[in-house]
This record gives C-alpha cells, sequence and structure tokens, in this order.
C-alpha cells in the first residue's frame, strides 16, 4: 500500500506495465497487484488532470442538494465522472464523504476542502486552478 | 502580546479560514500591531466557522464567521481588547451551544494548538498515562471495563473486555490497531480529534499498548483526510522527540511505536477485519470470525482494534477515574457520545453530550431545526448504514438500547437531516447503490443483493408488479441481514426497510393502506 500511494502521489496513477516490477519487488504474482490495485477506489490505472476535482456524493451533501450540483458541474466541464476536461486541467471523481457534512454540499480540489458549495463558487474553483 | 486563534480543521479550512488567517495577520503588520496568531483545532461551531478568538483578560472572545472583508473593521471596533462588533459572540465558553455540553473526549478540542505538546500538556494532557504507568496492565484494564466504555465505532462492544481478551492471548507480539477509517457519512468526529487534538489519541493509544503488551500501534486513516495525515505525523514526531513514544515510555522501560497508514478509498476497510487484510497489504476482503481479531488479528496476532474515538476517550477515564466517566450517560450507555449534527441542519457542528440527550433536543436546541428552513421529515442516524427516523421517533434518547429497540442504532453518532424535500425511495436506493459500489465481494448476499435491490427499486418506481415487487424488496433485505459476512451487507437492509416502513408512501404505498391492499 505504501509503495503504491508513493507512485500514485509521485506521478498521479499506477500504469499497469509497473505491475511487474511491483509485483516482483513485493513477492507477488502480477495478478494478485492487479487486483489489489483494482481493488481500492483510490487508485487509479490511468493519467489524470493537473487537479482532481472530488464530489461527494453521500447522504449529507444529498440532504443539500448535491445530485443537482453533480448535474451542473458535469455539465459545466462537458464530462462524466472519471474523465479528465479537454484542456487537460481538471479530472472529475466522485467520493463517499469527505468527512466535512456539516457544511454540505462539499467538494475537494486535489487536497483542499470547500464547503456549503454552489455553482458561482464551483465555476470560480475551476477557473482558479485552469488559469494558475 | 494578544493570541488570535484562527482553526485550522478542515472544515474551517472548507470555509475560507487560512484567508482569514492571512488577512488578520497583514491587517496587524500594516497598522504595526504585534499578535500571536495561533492556528487552534475547532471547537465544532462548524454553522460559524470561520470561527476567530482573541485572548483577554476576562477569557477568550469570539468573532464569527470571520471572512477576509470583515477583518478591518474588527481591527477598527478593537477586537483584539474583546470589543464588541457586528460578529461578536461573547465569551467563547459561554455560548449555549458550547456551554450546554458536556465535553470529555472534546476538552481540548479547538482551545489548544493541535500540534503543540506543550499545550497538549498544559491542558490536562498524558495525565492518563502518567497514572496508567503506575497500576498494573489488570488493573488499566478494570478500570476501562469500570468506565462502562463501549465501542463508539458502532459496534458498542465494552472496551475493557475487548482489551482483556487481548491481554489473555499468547502472543510474543500484540499490536493496537485504531480505526481511523470514518466512512460514514454524517461523521466527522474521528477527523475532529486528529486534526484538532491529535496526542489523545496517540495518548489513549499507548495507554493501551501497555495495558495489553503491545508494542506496535497502527492507525488506519482514509485517504480523504489529508490534513489530518500530516497533523497526525507532526504530533507523532513530536511525541517521539519528547519520549512519549518510543524505547522508553515516559522512562517507563516500557516500548510502544506508532505509525499512520494511509488507506485507499474503501469504505468496507473499516470493517475490522478487513481492515486488517488491507493493513496486511491485501484486498479488504472481510475475514470470517471466530477467530477473533483479540486472538488472531494483525499478522494472526492478537490484536485490539478500537476507533479513534474509544481511544481518545481513555486518556480521561485513566486521567479522572472509571466513576467519573460511568456517572455520565444512561442504562447500559456510559459516559458521553459525541454527536455530529450534518445534513439539512441549520447548526450543524460537534455536541458531545452525556446518553439520554433527544434526537428532538438535538435537532431543533442545537441544530437550530434545517438549513433550509423546511420541516425535518427524516433522519438517517449511524451512517449509510444507519437506519431512518420519522418524526414520530424524534423523542428517542440517545441510547445503544433505546434505538434497537427501534430496529435503529446510534453507530457512530452521527445525525444526518432531510427536510421534506427527500424522497425516501430514493434513498433507499441510494443505500443499495452505495453497498453495491462498496462491496468487498465475498459473500453473494451483499455482492449480488446490493444489484438486485437496486433493480427492485427501479421495478418500484415503475408501479408494474408493485405489490410483489415490494415484497421481493422485504425478501431480498431478509436475506441480506441474515446471510451477509459482515455490516456493510448486513445493515444495508436498515435504512432500506425503516424508509419502506416509516414512508412507505414514498415507495407507492397509500397510507392506512397494508402492502397487499396497496395496488398500483
Amino acid at each position: 500500500m505504501p509503495l503504491l500511494h508513493a507512485i500514485q502521489d509521485d506521478i498521479g496513477y499506477i500504469p499497469e506495465d509497473v505491475y511487474p516490477q511491483i509485483a516482483q519487488a513485493m513477492a507477488l504474482s502480477v495478478a494478485e497487484v492487479h487486483g489489489f490495485v483494482t481493488f481500492y477506489h483510490h487508485f487509479r490505472t490511468h493519467p489524470v488532470g493537473e487537479h482532481i476535482l472530488q464530489v461527494c456524493r453521500a447522504e449529507s451533501c444529498q440532504a443539500m442538494g448535491s445530485e443537482q450540483l453533480e448535474a451542473d458541474i458535469k455539465a459545466k466541464l462537458g464530462i462524466d465522472y472519471h474523465q479528465t476536461t479537454a484542456d487537460g486541467k481538471v479530472t472529475l471523481l466522485p467520493v463517499y464523504c469527505l468527512g466535512n457534512c456539516a457544511c454540505s454540499p462539499a467538494v475537494m480540489m486535489d487536497d483542499d476542502v470547500y464547503g456549503r458549495m454552489d455553482m458561482a463558487q464551483i465555476t470560480e474553483l475551476v477557473s482558479e486552478v485552469s488559469n494558475g | 502580546m494578544v493570541k488570535v486563534f484562527v482553526p485550522r480543521d478542515s472544515t474551517a479550512l472548507s470555509l475560507g479560514a487560512d484567508k482569514t488567517a492571512k488577512a488578520i495577520q497583514l491587517e496587524a503588520e500594516k497598522r504595526g500591531i504585534a499578535i500571536q496568531l495561533i492556528r487552534n483545532g475547532s471547537r465544532g461551531l462548524f454553522w460559524v466557522e470561520p470561527m476567530v478568538e482573541v485572548e483577554t483578560a476576562q477569557g477568550r472572545v469570539a468573532y464569527a464567521p470571520v471572512k477576509p472583508k470583515d477583518v478591518a473593521s474588527l481591527f477598527d471596533a478593537d477586537f483584539l481588547n474583546g470589543a464588541n462588533h457586528a460578529l461578536y459572540l461573547g465569551l467563547t465558553n459561554e455560548i449555549p451551544y458550547l456551554k450546554n455540553q458536556q465535553r470529555l473526549t472534546f476538552a481540548r478540542a479547538g482551545v489548544t494548538d493541535p500540534v503543540s505538546l506543550e499545550d497538549y500538556v498544559a491542558h490536562d494532557g498524558y495525565k492518563g498515562l502518567k497514572n496508567a504507568l503506575t497500576m498494573t496492565q489488570e488493573d488499566i484494564i478494570k478500570t476501562v471495563t469500570e468506565s462502562g466504555l463501549r465501542g463508539r465505532g458502532g459496534a458498542a462492544f465494552p472496551t475493557g473486555i475487548k482489551w482483556n481478551t487481548v491481554l489473555g492471548a499468547s502472543g510474543e507480539q500484540k499490536y493496537i490497531v485504531c480505526n481511523a477509517d470514518e466512512g460514514d457519512s454524517g461523521t466527522y468526529s474521528d477527523r475532529m480529534v486528529m486534526e484538532d487534538d491529535p496526542f489523545v489519541l496517540i495518548e489513549g493509544m499507548t495507554i493501551a499498548g501497555i495495558a495489553v503488551g503491545a508494542t506496535q500501534g497502527y492507525i488506519y486513516l482514509r485517504s480523504e483526510y489529508p490534513h489530518a495525515l500530516h497533523v497526525l505525523n507532526e504530533a507523532i514526531a513530536k511525541a517521539t522527540l519528547a519520549g512519549y513514544l518510543g524505547d522508553d515510555v515516559c522512562g517507563s522501560g516500557q516500548r510502544f511505536y506508532l505509525e499512520v497508514r494511509r488507506a485507499a478509498g474503501a469504505y468496507v476497510c473499516g470493517e475490522e477485519t478487513s481492515l486488517l487484510e488491507s493493513l496486511e497489504g491485501k484486498r479488504g476482503l472481510v475475514r470470517f470470525k471466530p477467530p477473533l481479531p483479540a486472538i488472531e488479528g494483525l499478522f494472526g496476532k492478537p490484536t485490539v482494534v478500537n476507533n479513534v474515538i474509544s481511544l481518545a476517550t481513555i486518556p480521561i477515564i485513566l486521567d479522572k477515574g472509571a466513576q467519573y466517566y460511568a456517572d455520565y450517560g444512561m442504562g447500559r450507555s456510559r459516559g458521553t457520545l459525541p454527536i455530529q449534527l450534518a445534513g439539512n441542519i441549520k447548526q450543524g457542528g460537534l455536541v458531545e453530550l452525556a446518553f439520554g440527550v433527544t434526537l428532538r433536543e438535538l435537532l431543533y436546541d442545537y441544530g437550530g431545526g434545517s438549513a433550509s428552513g423546511r420541516p425535518i421529515r427524516a433522519v438517517q442516524v449511524g451512517g449509510p448504514l444507519g437506519a431512518y427516523l420519522p418524526e414520530s421517533q424524534f423523542d428517542t434518547p440517545m441510547d445503544y438500547e433505546a434505538f434497537q429497540n427501534l430496529w435503529a442504532v446510534l453507530g457512530h453518532g452521527g445525525i444526518v437531516a432531510f427536510d421534506d424535500t427527500v424522497n425516501m425511495a430514493k434513498m433507499a436506493r441510494y443505500a443499495f447503490e452505495f453497498c453495491s459500489v462498496e462491496s468487498c465481494g465475498k459473500c453473494t448476499p451483499c455482492r449480488i443483493g446490493a444489484v438486485r435491490g437496486v433493480e427492485v427499486m427501479d421495478k418500484i418506481a415503475t408501479g408494474k408488479d408493485h405489490a410483489k415487487n415490494i415484497q421481493v424488496l422485504r425478501d431480498l433485505s431478509d436475506t441480506m441481514l441474515n446471510g451477509s459476512l459482515c455490516a456493510l451487507g448486513g445493515m444495508t437492509p436498515y435504512p432500506v426497510i425503516s424508509a419502506l416502513n416509516h414512508f412507505g408512501e414514498d415507495f407507492g404505498l397509500d397510507k392506512g393502506l397494508n402492502e397487499k391492499e396497496s395496488v398500483v
């Protein structure tokens, strides 16, 4: 696990062609490495954009209108979950709870959580990272 | 120099606390005023974050919510001397939301600088460990047992009994594992402990290690909490440097080492055996029990697996004694529960109170009703696997057995409120969908049942063969409830069936008719 975190922290995903090296280092089979990586939602096997926007889908955020927010974000970015904007800036991911439930709906841009979000703030956040 | 406090808790940050802190620093520099800016934890009054506090002769005074645009006017109003202002909330400790609470586990949250060991010690930190080091292992465990503390992760198993099993298990190597995979929607008390008072968790784990004879501890931390990771690592480094962890804990000759392990976004890893598999570097597949983790846990060794709140409550019990803690609470639910108000709630935040407080008091006296101003129609207590409760059950006291009698659970103490715009059939469908996304896949009722559950909910929505499909929904839930290996599949029926029973109209059932008579 720490090894995979290190790889993903560094390059943003776990390329499938490094499975054999991981397998050898950890004394596992390639199949076991594949099984491990794909079990955990956090690990990605494809490259991602420069920034990652995670939108909370859990109950607390739903109680504060996150479903509409999700739809609006997808429409605004022109992508679905697990996709990256055409300019390569933002990858959109679903997440189940960010622990910010007192201030729903919540999203996370890279490592920063944002609470009580609406589309205006999302738009500002996305343009900040897209131009930054 | 005047001390100014701006929280560094994730929720405060999510509402702009960093920008507020920066604005205060800049404004002070601009005006040539020397201040000491302390990034404290959060008091848990999340609806008014960012909450800025100033230390005055009378005590700490709060201003909230403070945005960067408010900073200049605060200086103009002389907030550094606790003066009045539109955002003035008075003495922090006199704010009713806080004053009426019984903060035991969260006594220091928001008061101290989370990564200052000096602050921690100055506020009664490490008193519990000091006491524990003068006691026998049996006496430490006896104290924990007599306090009545039960697992705060949700299962409510008596902590002392679990520890006693590990103490009695033979083995050279034993482990303390902290379950910090807080994945339940509506809960954030674990995160608050780790971000706002990390030393209390470290102290609790150290005491646990000494009590059962374990020398290594792991905190299994969900990957969604990057701030908690940094705070914990910094606190562990400081505790190690100061001799509270390591080869010779406080000069006692006892060893205890602690490490944080990042999880990777699998909800099921909050289940203790799945968590252990994951810690061992495997897929987080649930294990059969027995053997219990207390006998054969991490790497097959005797292991204490406790939730963050359970462990963070240990220091005050060892400091003040079992009776002090047990004097709070009702029935078999002793002590306090850190309750988290979430969802559609006006005043969301952390409310630590003795067991026995009712849902209605929490939702209205503390929560102030819904955020939308509409009636609260349903609340889900205990995370995504907890039952939905209707208004008629809001007078239920927070008590493990009282909830059990309603076929509901207290779980980790999270309360998610929904107003009257909620469609409960949709929430039931979501419960299945969530289970299908998060199922580890080992047992059939959960793996297949969750998918079938989504399908049958879609069929119910169309209204075709309605009565038959409602029966299928009940049968399927029964199978999952009784046939699943762990709580994920086994408790998904709680939100589903409670929604069906209490809000049948959302499922197309007419009020007053029983299911067989109700044909769409």
